[in-house]
């Protein structure tokens, strides 16, 4: 279908460049793929490092979101441990650290988030971590033995969810937190009141309207003091206090970013050789009719199929009903749509029994549910919602 | 390692080796097959990787559980043999496995 020599080169080895692969082959795509990664590591999926693979239900053989013999059906080129440094657009070619340079026919950015840093003294010690990797959970892991005492700033999904599995393996967990409640970002106060309850339930020490002023080390013993003076001791501290989405390599190209790389509804930066995917996307959302820039897995896997399907000449709007979950003890949270902006919220089911819904409207349509423990209403309401927003459009 | 037959809603076959450990979802989706999609990675939330799976094989695999069911009862076209292949681990007993794949994945 194109020219042999042509090149798709994906930079970010992640759940959209598997897709993108994918998809690219089962499009009839005959030129050359070629996989820029900066982990030594083959795409492995990243939700479960904060769940399963935290707590050791899952190695990493498990994480891999492809069998190592799907990149040799596909064959794609392998260029893991690099780290792209530029990207050249006059002659379509992608700088790496080491100064070779990659040619492109098209290049797709799947660049993600990093962590975004806390900026306190003392948060640069060997003893405050953040976890993006695998190597960084082995790393946590290796410090803390069951007795130990893990601190864990911020009460967001990846917090929450440490807190979790930390807590099962026998750790001490305290959670510090600047908002008044947890997942505020994110959901409502009637889902942020139910998860507080079940952390404390679960014997973790939250703590929430809590100002860090900095860390401390004392006689070889590390501790955290808060705003009234306060010092907690600690062995091990984790940051979740929000991710960057990875924009500079776009940003020293000359292609708008804003919150995230600029891109239309196919994916497409400014440049039409280049598309964006995943969390380092801003992308116009035609369900919500504004732009939006989203953590999840499931935009990244489709964003990356629409890239690859418009890199084949079939362009496709992307308008996926965004949704996120998050596995925390027995209770699996399922979110279909964003909640933002809801004038009525409405809860259903048994809270105390851990089964129940709460659901967002604007103007009596449907725009969000958060499900706890019930999946099928979860798959009901993406329908809903999509139903009822399109009559909007 | 199990030989897994998977069919697709058009009614063409796709016979594939899987190895042990691996599920029934990963099997279709390191292969590229159509049908199945697994968009969650296989932690039983997204329902995309719906199978019907061949009655006289279905009694043999160990029962869904509740968040499974629950999920199955919503998809657009339950069958009292539809499980999620990503909750379907491969082992040697399931070898000759057959499972269909409905129309909604594809």
């Amino acid at each position: 279908m194109k020219n042999t020599a042509d090149n798709v080169v994906i930079i970010g080895a992640s759940h959209a460049a598997a897709e993108v692969i994918s998809t690219l082959r089962k499009a009839g795509w005959e030129g050359k793929i070629t996989l820029i990664g900066d982990e030594e590591n083959l795409p492995y999926q990243r939700p479960p490092l904060s769940k399963a693979y935290y707590s050791g239900d899952i190695n990493t053989d498990k994480l891999a979101i492809k069998n190592p013999s799907f990149y040799e059906m596909t064959k794609v080129g392998l260029v893991l441990g690099a780290r792209a440094d530029s990207v050249d657009r006059a002659n379509k070619e992608v700088v790496l650290e080491n100064g070779t340079r990659v040619s492109y026919t098209k290049l797709v950015l799947a660049t993600g988030t990093r962590a975004r840093l806390l900026p306190v003294e003392g948060a640069d010690a060997p003893c405050i971590k953040y976890l993006r990797t695998v190597a960084d959970v082995d790393d946590i892991k290796s410090t803390l033995a069951p007795g130990g005492k893990l601190l864990i700033v911020g009460a967001g999904y990846i917090g929450l969810e440490v807190a979790a599995s930390a807590i099962k393996q026998g750790i001490e967990v305290i959670v510090l937190e600047a908002q008044e409640r947890v997942l505020a970002r994110v959901t409502s106060e009637p889902v942020s009141a139910f998860y507080q309850d079940i952390h404390r339930q679960a014997g973790v020490d939250l703590r929430l309207g809590v100002g860090l002023k900095r860390f401390v080390t004392k006689e070889d013993e590390n501790f955290a003091e808060l705003a009234d003076g306060e010092l907690v001791k600690f062995d091990c501290a984790i940051i979740g206090i929000g991710v960057i989405p990875n924009v500079e390599l776009a940003e020293h190209a000359g292609l708008a970013c804003d919150n995230g790389i600029i891109v239309d509804e196919f994916t497409q930066t400014e440049d039409p050789d280049i598309y964006a995917v995943g969390d380092c996307s801003n992308h116009p959302s035609q369900i919500y009719q504004k732009r939006i820039r989203l953590e999840s897995v499931p935009n990244a896997v489709a964003q990356a199929k629409t890239a690859a399907l418009s890199i084949c000449g079939d362009n496709r709007v992307y308008d996926q009903l965004p949704w996120f979950w998050s596995d925390q003890y027995d209770v699996k949270l399922q979110t279909a749509g964003l909640m933002q902006e809801h004038d009525e919220v409405v809860v259903e089911g048994d809270v105390a029994a851990r089964k129940f819904t709460v659901s967002y409207f604007r103007g009596g349509k449907m725009i969000a549910l958060d499900a706890i423990n019930s999946p099928a209403l979860f798959m009901k309401a993406k329908k809903r919602i999509c139903m009822d927003l399109q009559v909007d459009n | 390692m199990a030989t897994i037959t998977y069919i697709e809603h058009s009614g063409a076959k796709h016979e594939v080796e899987v190895k042990n450990g691996s599920t029934v979802m990963e099997g279709a989706v390191d292969n590229m097959l159509d049908g199945i999609i697994g968009e969650c990675g296989g932690c039983c939330s997204c329902a995309t990787c719906h199978v019907i799976v061949d009655s006289a094989w279905y009694e043999k695999l160990d029962a869904p559980d509740e968040t499974e069911t629950e999920m199955l009862d919503a998809v657009p076209e339950p069958t009292p043999t539809s499980r999620l292949s990503c909750q379907i681990t491969v082992s040697d007993e399931l070898d000759g496995l057959v499972v269909q794949m409905p129309e909604e994945q594809f």
